[in-house]
């Protein structure tokens, strides 16, 4: 009897400082900064592994993820640009064709329970099907991407790393690019760091600027992600090519012209600006709100401003420079900068 | 103590149930197997893919060159009334015109009994729509080819039903070509609502009953009639609608599929 209490109560503790162990561990790979909510992805389904991540980064920028092994994540999501593609209004894919809208920034996507300009994708995981099967973007299928993968003689090694045997396979396939992009967290910007009280310095323009979008903005960007990850129409001047945004998913006549309310992080490097870049610089953009266009779905925050009651927001030149000023504040060179999402990981 | 003899008494009981569960398996219950036929015809000619012209009621003729469906989540009801819920794992299909061997298949592990009706859905079901990833294996692969896709990838969704074919009420400039892919399965997108193409069939053995034994697997023979398709509630014109996918006018379209499937007997194997 005794023996057994014994046996039950070693296994036990055995179970509990493996389940410690194991949450230690993912903790080191994936740290929720202290100022921000709880991630909803739901981590359980794809734990995230250290061999994993890295074979996630291998495939991010490995071409061969395109038909003509030409195109990378990696050549539209630029690290340096946020996870964008440096100045281009519509990404460039496959053949040089023109894509239809702005590549999104990657950052913080454990956060967000909806992808792409329209919203139109639920799942982390699937989201990388869009762009591998668009014919302007990498114009490739997931069963031909597997069978190059398999070819190559680093792969089945580093699925096995990963996943404890080299069958390659869409689940291990996308997982593995959701492990990768989830470690992309950006939250150590200089205002980060004023929010953590770690000693950054506002000039009083940055400082008023924060004042200013928290009073004018917060409505759709508020701290500490910038998004509230709602979809909204921001009173965009219509348009030649009139891009319906989530009406193309929901066929929801009041859900005409929304988009995905971006965050707002890194925006100094994410240049151009809007789902079809329209505008080339923060100044444009922040001019913007002062002169949206009326339309049937315009944000109901975007009607009246809450001070003056005029359409859009009322901002004066001043105002405008300040938010513009703050906006900077929120680069994160360390991001940007971080050797753990570079395509040359060791350099 | 008293912890740890409630603790030995829960992993005995634990232990118990599993060993429980093993006797199960090992058959006392008897189950047998009920094979099912989805034989594609158009009114009463055999579907035959590109060669056949066929007419729909607004009189206007085509040829198929694709035609793709799911069936999924099967029931069978007992001539007693009670029902046989097949587990949803075992439970997802996708028929398809060139792939004759997709076009038969059989359910296992059925209770012994007299079955008098089966009855499916056209579609995936929202929750499965929703599944990791992990969960999406075989015909649910949303990776599988890009020429027969049956996803949506931009709008994270299957694709319910896939008619393609050529008639000469599509002007030439389109290459005389129609599709029609229907899908939607209601939407997962914030709670918001979207089109809901999904569509349960249910077909009864016309008085027939399909007893499964240990020994005798009875083998129900369906007909999807792809005329269904353009006639049924609303009459389907291709020249007005030569091209149908994620739009409201797809709910029509499924309506009309949900009167597509019908019994024609069963044979014994």
């Amino acid at each position: 009897m005794k023996l057994k209490i014994t046996v039950l109560v070693t296994s036990v503790a055995l179970l509990v400082m493996a389940f410690f162990s194991s949450a230690h561990q993912k903790a080191l790979l994936f740290d929720v900064p202290p100022h921000f909510p709880a991630p909803v992805y739901p981590f359980e389904k794809n734990p995230l592994t250290e061999a994993g991540i890295e074979l996630g980064r291998t495939l991010f920028y490995d071409a061969l993820l395109s038909k003509d092994n030409t195109i990378s994540c990696g050549s539209c999501h630029q690290q340096a640009a946020g996870f964008t593609q440096s100045g281009q209004a519509l990404s460039r894919g496959i053949n040089d064709l023109t894509t239809r809208r702005n590549a999104m920034p990657l950052v913080n996507l454990a956060w967000s329970s909806h992808f792409g300009w329209d919203g139109g994708v639920h799942d982390l995981d699937l989201f990388p099907m869009v762009p591998i099967q668009n014919e302007a973007e990498m114009n490739e299928s997931l069963p031909n991407i597997l069978e190059k993968l398999r070819k190559k003689r680093q792969y089945p090694v580093l699925f096995t790393k990963a996943f404890g045997s080299p069958d390659i396979t869409d689940e291990r396939f996308l997982k593995a690019l959701s492990q990768f992009m989830l470690t992309m967290v950006s939250a150590n910007s200089r205002y980060d760091r004023a929010v953590r009280h770690q000693g950054a310095t506002f000039t009083p323009s940055e400082r008023a600027g924060w004042i200013l979008v928290e009073r004018k903005c917060s409505g759709c960007h508020p701290e500490p992600l910038f998004t509230d990850f709602s979809f909204r129409n921001n009173g965009l001047a219509s348009t030649v090519n009139d891009d319906p945004g989530q009406y193309g998913i929901t066929l929801n006549n009041e859900d005409r012209y929304k988009f995905k309310v971006p965050t707002l992080r890194n925006v100094a490097v994410t240049a151009p600006y809007m789902h079809d870049g329209r505008f080339t610089t923060l100044e444009e953009v922040v001019a913007h709100y002062t002169g949206v266009e009326h339309g049937e779905t315009l944000d109901h925050l975007l009607k009246r401003d809450r001070e003056t009651g005029i359409l859009g927001i009322s901002l004066t030149p001043t105002e405008q420079a300040d938010i513009v000023a703050f906006l900077r504040t929120l680069t994160d060179d360390s991001f940007l900068q971080d050797c753990r999402f570079a395509e040359n990981k060791g350099l | 103590m008293r912890q740890s003899i409630f603790l030995l008494l829960l992993v005995s009981s634990l232990l118990g149930a599993f060993f429980q569960a093993c006797q199960n398996n090992v058959g006392t219950v008897e189950t047998g197997f009920i094979t099912l036929r989805f034989d594609n015809v158009a009114g009463n000619q055999e579907l035959k893919l590109g060669t056949s012209t066929y007419q729909n009621a607004v009189g206007e003729s085509f040829t198929v060159s694709k035609f793709n469906y799911y069936v999924s989540n099967f029931r069978l009801k007992r001539t007693d009334g009670t029902e046989y819920v097949v587990p949803q794992n075992n439970s997802y299909f996708l028929i398809q015109e060139d792939k004759p061997e997709s076009q038969t298949f059989t359910l296992a592990n059925l209770p012994a009994g007299d079955y008098k009706s089966v009855s499916f859905l056209i579609g995936v079901d929202s929750l499965r729509s929703l599944a990791d990833i992990g969960q999406r294996t075989g015909v649910l692969d949303p990776g599988l080819g890009t020429h027969d896709a049956m996803y949506w990838d931009w709008n994270s969704g299957y694709i319910f039903l896939k008619l393609e074919g050529t008639s000469s009420a599509v002007p030439s400039a389109q290459n005389n070509q129609f599709f029609y892919h229907i899908g939607g399965f209601g939407g997962g997108y914030n709670g918001k609502k979207t089109i809901n193409n999904l569509r349960t069939i249910t077909v009864p053995f016309g008085g027939d009953v399909a007893s499964v034994t240990a020994t005798s697997t009875p083998k129900i023979n369906l007909t999807t009639d792809v005329l269904k398709v353009f006639n049924g509630n609303t009459t389907l014109s291709i020249a007005q609608h030569s091209s149908v996918m994620f739009e409201n006018y797809s709910t029509t379209i499924a309506d009309n599929y949900a009167q597509m499937v019908k019994y024609t007997n069963q044979t014994k194997q």
